[in-house]
């Protein structure tokens, strides 16, 4: 552990056995015990002894001392220091002095005999002290060779924090805590240092070095351990913790964090939550009254009828039955949605539910435009649609020119794309309504386009998660026919379809009966609110699902709502293609597409694999008499129905998907498509190899050579025959 | 969720949805207090609700101080009686993976399997159908133990590790911050850690051994089956998990709140490699 102290002065014995005993009065009994001069190594035990047992009754007499630790084992400076300790506990010092366990560079040495030890006045024998100290510190130390754990271990913890007293070189030699140790300035000439003149009180400057030590801070950071631990005791003493000292690793941790984390920065915003900010600002923007503000003008029109529904109170029987966004969050729904009314022309608006996505969701609501308004954006759309007729025309009134002009031309295929079938008009059938989305409350509403049955077709094909971002592309086997905004609209369009349900009666169809002949294949697709409509009891609605009707059309296999011969040509298209496809014409029959007529209840739908494709619940049972009739489908997840009285919603939160018993399978790609058969038009030879090439090569040769070798023997016999 | 802090969970959490009607709220409040009373649970967590044919399922679990310690579940159809539900063992799971479809609702329902079984009658080994009937409790313990292996969640830094080896709940967890908030690798699993050991000895030296002892979301198969998005405004976290459709977490960052509810038909989605 250190270099040991030097060798002993052999002259010193006897003082330090006088000391040594006058130090302890406790020992005074065994004063007279110790052989006044004695050889060192004999000495040395009976000093041991003494000092060792002087050591356990001070320790034992020092209560006030807490023992904290449990037993560290000590190095035989600690020891030491505890023996100084003690000494100077004698005296009365709270301080004690110590020089301790510490590392080897502190030795007992010159510091040490400025302090420590306390001898009530006697100067001669101070100056024996000091001399003979180094012969005592060695004694000592090999006396305490083994350490006492138990009780000299409770020194160490209580003065470790002291103990770098004597570290700092830099600060030079001065008075550890005790300067007056009752030294008088006649002898301090013996000391192989300068020392300061004590200030009157000795422990307020015990108090300064320890507390200057502590304020010193490393070149690695400007925070020094005073400064921590004041703000580390601070912190606990404001928070008053349970049990705090189980917690103390992780509020040293934190108490650090936050030196380096200032919370509050009054010139910058704190740059992380930018975004929340931002959010919120957009939020704010909602509540504010829109307009001009005029005070009691704002009130008298606002009072009158708004498109937008009570959202409220939608959101509170649903929230009977446990289903539902959080009521400010339904607040913030409804104040977007009166938003969204004021932007657009509309006349019927609905809160129709949220699609969960990958990173991010959607709100969706239900509106339908006032007469004539939405005109604008399907005109555009068809002059697209017409203009890329328009080209297809052109592209085969150019093939039928090539087909003219160039004879050996490679056969057209027979086969012809399925005829695309027309999508609904808007205002029926799947297009009844449209639809706007967005993401969060204060966001910006996006218009979703029509759906067109491909799109519907290719839907129930494929399941996708939404992402959440509207022209994310949707990549499946089969290719879905647009991006994720059409996707979803293709799902609202099937959910809508298959879950908006009505009680019985609410609904019924209108007296019109024009045109019944047309109508009645289709069905009926228009009905009206029932004006005497008185509602039916909750218990009734829980009971038997007849009591529910779909209030929305079917979707036909072909992915409208009515259906549509898809070989009926157009005008356009029976111009051109008249040539082409007479004898294709009455070839195929495609059989109408019935589905269940509007209105229908719900104890017609489907089983799912021998359950019931709803389930219905009231929504307290403990209160049957207040309680709102629930429905719920298990077949769309997540699309709940509620009714009271003459009130009824819909509403569908959840993933967009359909609940499939099997696992979802798939489309297979198509067959592998057949050779063009061989026929007297094209036949399929091999090429020919290498070698038959040559083999022909060789006969024509020999064929050409047999020719020429005729030819001249023909030449030969002619003028053989000429000469003749 | 923590059954000290239902209310605000719950609110918190209702972006997925489905929560819980006042009248099951209020019941909560009150049997669950009397749970932790009876069977002097340290914590008790409201798991969820697992929606039925004919009648819901609310599992509540109690935690011992040991945060990592077997838990014990309870269930309830009307929230005030609780029944404790037998700890799951690998059988279980074995016997019940055959069993598909909805939960009906009715603890006492037994599903009915047939299989074929060899039956060694004397010298002949032949092969009879046997049905087994599996009940509906078992489905349920094992169902709600694979939920918990495989997808719960609790932030980093919100249990540490002793060294004497138990798991406590960090009572100085201030919350993530919102840059941590939304990367998948400050979410741990909340359970036995299963993939700790495989990391390299590189990545092991920057982990906090009190702190980074679970595994973290971001290694699990499929990768993005987790859909992490902010909500209320970016003032919220929420993890919503696409294996297991119905189990949300939440997470106010720089706030104490954190929790996650399973609402669902208690089924996988096995679909998930497709609708990626």
């Amino acid at each position: 552990m250190g270099d040991p102290p030097p060798a002993p002065d052999p002259s010193a014995p006897q003082p330090s056995s006088r000391r040594s005993s006058q130090v302890s009065e406790q020992r005074s009994q065994e004063r007279a015990q110790l052989p006044p001069a004695v050889p060192d190594g004999v000495q040395q035990m009976p000093l041991d002894a003494q000092v060792l047992r002087s050591s356990q009754e001070i320790l034992e007499s020092q209560a006030n001392l807490q023992s904290w630790s449990q037993g560290a084992s000590l190095s035989p400076y600690e020891q030491l220091a505890m023996f100084q300790a003690e000494e100077a506990q004698l005296g009365g010092m709270e301080y004690p002095s110590l020089n301790t366990g510490f590392p080897s560079e502190f030795l007992p040495q010159p510091y040490l005999d400025g302090g420590g030890i306390q001898v009530p006045g006697n100067a001669s024998l101070m100056q024996q002290l000091q001399h003979g100290r180094g012969n005592v510190f060695q004694e000592l130390e090999s006396a305490y060779q083994e350490p006492r754990p138990d009780l000299l271990g409770q020194f160490s913890m209580y003065q470790r924090e002291d103990l770098q007293f004597s570290a700092s070189a830099q600060h030079g030699p001065y008075m550890r805590d005790d300067p007056a140790l009752q030294f008088s300035p006649s002898e301090l000439g013996f000391m192989s240092f300068s020392m300061q003149v004590p200030e009157p009180e000795p422990r307020e400057l015990a108090v300064q070095n320890a507390k200057a030590y502590l304020l010193q801070t490393s070149v690695n950071c400007n925070l020094s351990l005073y400064e921590h631990l004041v703000n580390l005791l601070t912190k606990i003493l404001n928070q008053r913790p349970e049990d705090p000292l189980s917690i103390l690793e992780s509020l040293n941790r934190t108490a650090q964090w936050e030196w380096f984390h200032p919370k509050l920065d009054t010139l910058r915003d704190d740059p992380e939550m930018q975004l929340t900010y931002e959010m919120a600002e957009r939020q704010k923007a909602l509540f504010v009254r829109g307009g001009s503000g005029e005070g009691e003008q704002d009130m008298e029109e606002e009072v009158t009828e708004t498109a937008v529904p009570n959202i409220m109170e939608t959101a509170f029987y649903f929230e009977q039955a446990g289903v539902g966004l959080s009521s400010d969050e339904s607040f913030r729904i409804f104040v977007a949605l009166k938003q969204l009314v004021e932007q657009q022309p509309i006349r019927t608006c609905r809160f129709w539910g949220k699609i969960l996505g990958l990173s991010g969701s959607y709100l969706v609501a239900e509106v339908e435009f006032r007469e004539g308004e939405e005109e604008v954006e399907e005109e555009e759309v068809e002059e697209l649609t017409e203009g890329g007729e328009a080209t297809e025309a052109h592209g085969e009134e150019e093939g039928e020119e090539d087909e003219e002009k160039v004879t050996d031309v490679i056969p057209k295929p027979t086969w012809k794309p399925p005829p695309v079938i027309p999508k609904e008009e808007s205002r029926s059938g799947t297009n009844k309504f449209l639809y706007f989305v967005c993401n969060e409350p204060g966001r910006p509403w996006t218009r979703l386009p029509h759906v067109t049955p491909a799109q519907i077709v290719h839907a129930r094909k494929i399941k996708k998660f939404f992402t959440g971002r509207l022209d994310a592309p949707v990549i499946s086997y089969p290719p879905f026919p647009g991006n994720e905004a059409n996707y979803l609209r293709a799902q609202i369009a099937r959910i809508s379809a298959a879950t908006h349900i009505s009680p019985l009666g609410f609904y019924q169809f209108g007296e019109e009966e024009g045109d019944e002949e047309e109508e009645g294949r289709a069905g009926r697709d228009t009905y009206e609110e029932n004006a005497d409509f008185e509602g039916i009891p909750v218990l009734e609605l829980v009971d038997s699902l007849a009591n529910w009707v779909h209030h929305r059309q079917h979707i036909l296999p072909q992915g409208r709502c009515t259906w549509v011969n898809p070989l009926q040509k157009t005008e356009e298209e029976e111009e051109l293609g008249e040539e082409e496809e007479k004898a294709d014409e009455g070839v195929e029959e495609v059989e109408q597409e019935i589905g269940p007529p509007l209105l229908t209840p719900l104890s017609e739908d489907a089983e799912i694999l021998h359950t019931s494709p709803w389930t219905t619940r009231l929504s307290c049972s403990l209160c049957p008499q207040y309680s709102v009739a629930v429905v719920r489908s298990n077949l769309w997840p997540g699309a709940y129905a509620y009714a009271i009285g003459k009130k009824f919603e819909n509403i569908y939160i959840g993933w967009g998907h359909k609940y499939s018993p099997e696992n979802f399978n798939p489309s297979l790609p198509g067959p592998i498509q057949h050779e063009y058969p061989s026929g007297p038009e094209i036949m399929e030879m091999s090429d020919p190899t290498v070698e038959e090439e040559q083999a022909l090569k060789a006969a024509q040769e020999h064929a050409l050579a047999t020719a020429e070798e005729e030819e001249e023997e023909e030449d030969e016999d002619e003028d053989e025959d000429a000469d003749d | 969720m923590d059954a000290e802090s239902l209310l605000l969970s719950l609110e918190l959490a209702s972006g997925s949805g489905q929560g819980l009607s006042p009248d099951r709220r209020a019941s909560l409040l009150t049997s669950l207090m009397l749970v932790k009373r009876d069977y002097r649970y340290d914590r008790v967590l409201f798991w969820g609700r697992i929606l039925g044919l004919v009648a819901d399922y609310y599992i509540a679990q109690g935690l011992s101080e040991d945060q990592l310690a077997p838990r014990k579940t309870l269930y309830s159809l009307n929230c005030m009686e609780w029944s404790l539900l037998p700890p799951a063992t690998d059988e279980m799971m074995v016997q019940t993976s055959v069993v598909k479809g909805r939960f009906t609702g009715d603890p006492s329902h037994e599903y009915e399997h047939t299989e074929l079984q060899k039956v060694n009658d004397g010298e002949k080994v032949f092969e009879e159908e046997v049905v087994v009937q599996i009940k509906e409790e078992t489905r349920l313990v094992s169902i709600i133990d694979q939920i918990d292996k495989a997808v719960s969640v609790i932030p980093r830094g919100a249990l540490f590790k002793t060294p004497f080896g138990p798991v406590h709940v960090n009572r100085t967890f201030e919350g993530l911050s919102l840059s941590q908030a939304k990367k998948l690798s400050s979410y741990f699993h909340f359970r036995e850690p299963v993939e700790l050991k495989n990391k390299t000895l590189l990545e092991k030296a920057d982990l906090d051994p009190s702190l980074d002892f679970l595994d973290s979301l971001e290694h699990d198969i499929p990768k993005g089956s987790w859909s992490i998005q902010m909500e209320r405004g970016n003032a919220l976290v929420v993890l919503r998990s696409l294996l297991w459709p119905g189990l949300t977490f939440f997470h106010a960052p720089r706030t104490k709140n954190c929790g996650y509810i399973y609402v669902g038909t208690g089924e996988k989605n096995i679909d998930l490699p497709f609708m990626l």
